[in-house]
């Protein structure tokens, strides 16, 4: 899993690269400072999933198998709240600002770039919902702590990933 | 230490219907057979990019001929270019990474076997995929098949208007797909060595080849995926009205650049790092003596894997980049020379004073150092960017990186084919006729690539269809493309030893070189299982320990 972050990171790390050469490029509006607004609230939902995933874990790791559950399940509902709010900003730049991927650059590098990373928050969820699912089968305890370690690992690289995307979109951006 | 194979009684081992076979081999997760698969694969398209290339170098024997047309041309050093890189030599050194590294490491398998097989078929379909464009790539607009956009795909040529149908679709999907899977490879090679290694296997005892592989895989990781992330902006370019590389509408070609050759550096080194491997096993071998300097070599590797990152963009001094970025790439680019000239010193300081057995896969490795030596020096020579401006896009660098691709890693596979033809398959591959492919493809190599270097100086852009009779590159051209045929049929004695060893070769048992690595220590070809007890290692050359209990490398390291 180590090495697929190492591999994901660089792709990333290309996306985010063409999103900063980019910034101010665009010949035609609309422009980040007028469309975008930040996402606090979404993004500190995102954040806190990272948060409950890892004592997911560590009340796995104790066999205490309720407990993973309703943090695992949490998890799973601030996840998708956080995909919400994507859908919701995006369906906002759509219908009321008119940006779509190819209005102009910033539409371009701005949904591809926030949509890499929504498509690796749907992937994630998925691999969520799954363990979730054999969690209530009750498939899941102790012994499987390691990989669900891994999974985590995933999801903790999926919300650093954000810290960036955040920080280059909605910061550096506008 | 692994014993040989447990003997399997008699009535187990029946004759299998052809179909059981097939189905064993489509749905195997053995590393053992997932490696000869990538090997086979790569075989195949190795001959049809060399008729590619042949098709090229008819096309240019002569000025003004017309056996293609200049589209046509275009295709085929599209093909040839993105066929080599991708579909033959990326394989072919996972294939031997899947095969030699659990072997070598004294493991059972890889870490993710299904993993493996998976990323054994997204690299095949994704070959299957570029070709089929020869078929399909026409789309609705009747335009052209195969894709003839150059293996960089340069923007604004990949742009819809320039580029209609779906040829460079096909180039993008194929390169796509068989790049998740050479991640995936790598992941699982990187995995295997750093948690699979058999007791006493420390890092500082694995073969050299498996520190390089290591290297490899963690290279694959970090270049690939630019050029992934570049064909995921394409696409969005081309499907979703999207503008990474439309200047039109703002974006950038120069962007697009930046990202190939981010990737397409680093590849070279990716595709050269595992022949250093195979030089490394083969070379104290055949000169009966422990490679000389194994630290410095582990250093060296590792240093050029970082330094090959920093060098891309001396691919695009003609672009017009400010003189700091000039100098910067230039300088990384000779500081490259820096450790890849120390591990040439350690081969020869390895020969020196060696008993050297001029055996076929040793004549191949002899055959890479000088040529890799050359290749290294044309290399630095435009690495200085004002020569560069001179050089580049001309014949002269199309011959600098045949000698690199060619010369370098195509000799190194050679020499590794006819080391483990022998553990692969259990029969050794005939002296004979290596030697009549070694001395054949030597004297077409220098025909056609030494002579190259000159047109190439005297000002012959690369990717012209034809040229003027006035020009006076007609007669290099002949010689050229003469030893391009020479080359082919080399290729050709190959593949018939390849086959007729198969069946008639003589007999290798375990270890026919008398070899130091973990491999030689199970049977020819090894069985499923690999070891029939777990091997425990005390040093570098377990199987010199194992033969010499009297004098065990143990005592020295």
């Amino acid at each position: 899993m180590a090495c697929l972050i190492i591999a994901e990171s660089s792709i990333f790390t290309i996306f985010v690269v063409a999103y900063l050469f980019y910034i101010g490029k665009s010949l035609t509006g609309p422009t980040p400072s007028e469309v975008l607004e930040v996402p606090i609230f979404f993004t500190i939902c995102l954040l806190s999933s990272s948060i409950t995933v890892h004592f997911a874990g560590r009340f796995l790791e104790r066999n205490n198998r309720s407990m993973f559950l309703v943090l695992w399940s949490l998890t799973i509902v601030l996840g998708g709240l956080f995909l919400f709010g994507t859908g919701r900003e995006w369906h906002r730049l759509i219908y009321d600002h008119g940006l779509t991927i190819s209005t102009n650059l910033f539409g371009t590098t701005y949904y591809s770039l926030v949509g890499l990373h929504a498509f690796h928050v749907t992937a994630g969820l998925i691999m969520l919902s799954v363990v979730l699912i054999f969690g209530l089968a009750g498939r899941i305890d102790a012994e499987q702590s390691r990989r669900i370690d891994v999974l985590s690992l995933y999801w903790h690289f999926v919300d650093a990933v954000w810290i960036v995307v955040f920080t280059v979109v909605y910061i550096v951006g506008r | 230490m692994a014993s040989d194979a447990i003997s399997i009684p008699a009535p187990q081992v029946r004759e299998k219907p052809w179909v059981d076979l097939l189905h064993e081999w489509v749905t195997t997760v053995d590393h053992k057979r997932l490696g000869i698969l990538y090997i086979v694969y790569a075989l195949v398209f190795l001959l049809l990019g060399g008729v590619e290339a042949l098709i090229i170098r008819i096309q240019l024997m002569h000025s003004h001929n017309d056996f293609v047309s200049p589209q046509v041309f275009n295709r085929m050093f599209t093909m040839h270019g993105t066929t080599m890189i991708f579909f033959v030599v990326m394989p072919v050194l996972f294939g031997f990474a899947n095969y030699l590294v659990p072997l070598m490491i004294g493991a059972r398998d890889m870490a993710f076997p299904r993993l493996n097989a998976f990323s054994f078929w997204l690299s095949a379909f994704g070959g299957l995929l570029l070709y089929f464009s020869f078929v399909g790539g026409s789309g609705l607009y009747g335009a052209g098949n195969a894709p003839d956009i150059g293996w960089w795909a340069y923007a604004p040529l990949t742009a819809r208007a320039f580029s209609p149908g779906h040829s460079s679709d096909y180039w993008t999907l194929a390169l796509l797909v068989s790049g998740f899977g050479s991640i995936g490879t790598a992941i699982n090679i990187i995995a295997t060595i750093l948690c699979l290694r058999c007791p006493g296997m420390k890092l500082n005892r694995m073969p050299l080849q498996v520190w390089l592989y290591l290297v490899m895989g963690s290279m694959v990781l970090i270049a690939i995926t630019p050029l992934s992330a570049a064909q995921i902006m394409l696409l969005i370019d081309r499907y979703l009205g999207g503008h990474f590389f439309d200047a039109q509408a703002g974006g950038s070609a120069v962007l697009w650049m930046h990202f190939f050759w981010i990737f397409g550096h680093p590849e070279v080194y990716v595709l050269v790092i595992p022949a250093f491997g195979f030089l490394s096993e083969i070379i104290p071998v055949f000169s009966r003596k422990p490679i000389f300097g194994y630290p410095v070599m582990v250093a060296a590797s590792i240093a050029i894997g970082f330094v090959s990152l920093s060098v891309w963009a001396h691919h695009m001094f003609t672009v017009g980049m400010n003189s700091y970025a000039n100098s910067f790439f230039a300088i990384t680019t000779m500081a490259v020379g820096v450790p890849t000239g120390i591990k040439i010193f350690n081969w020869i300081g390895t020969m020196w004073g060696g008993r050297i057995h001029f055996k076929v896969p040793m004549l191949f490795c002899i055959g890479f150092l000088f040529q890799f030596l050359i290749a290294g020096l044309t290399g630095i020579i435009q690495a200085a960017a004002p020569v560069d401006w001179q050089l580049s896009l001309s014949y002269f660098v199309v011959a600098h990186f045949h000698y690199v691709i060619v010369g370098g890693i195509l000799f190194a596979l050679f020499g590794a084919f006819y080391y483990w033809y022998p553990k692969i398959t259990g029969r050794m591959l005939s002296e004979t006729l290596g030697k009549w492919h070694f001395w054949l493809f030597l004297i077409g190599f220098h025909l056609t690539f030494d002579v190259m270097h000159i047109p190439g100086l005297l000002g012959m852009p690369r990717r012209i269809y034809t040229y003027e009779p006035d020009r006076g590159w007609d007669t290099l051209n002949l010689i050229i493309s003469i030893g391009a045929f020479i080359q082919a049929i080399a290729i050709l004695v190959f593949v018939w030893n390849l086959i007729s060893s198969y069946f008639n070769g003589a007999k290798a048992g375990n270890d026919p070189w008398d070899a130091w690595t973990l491999e030689w220590s199970t049977s020819s070809p090894p069985p499923a299982y690999n070891f029939a007890t777990v091997p425990v290692v005390a040093s570098r050359r377990p199987l010199w320990d194992l033969k010499h209990p009297e004098d065990p490398d143990s005592q020295y390291e």
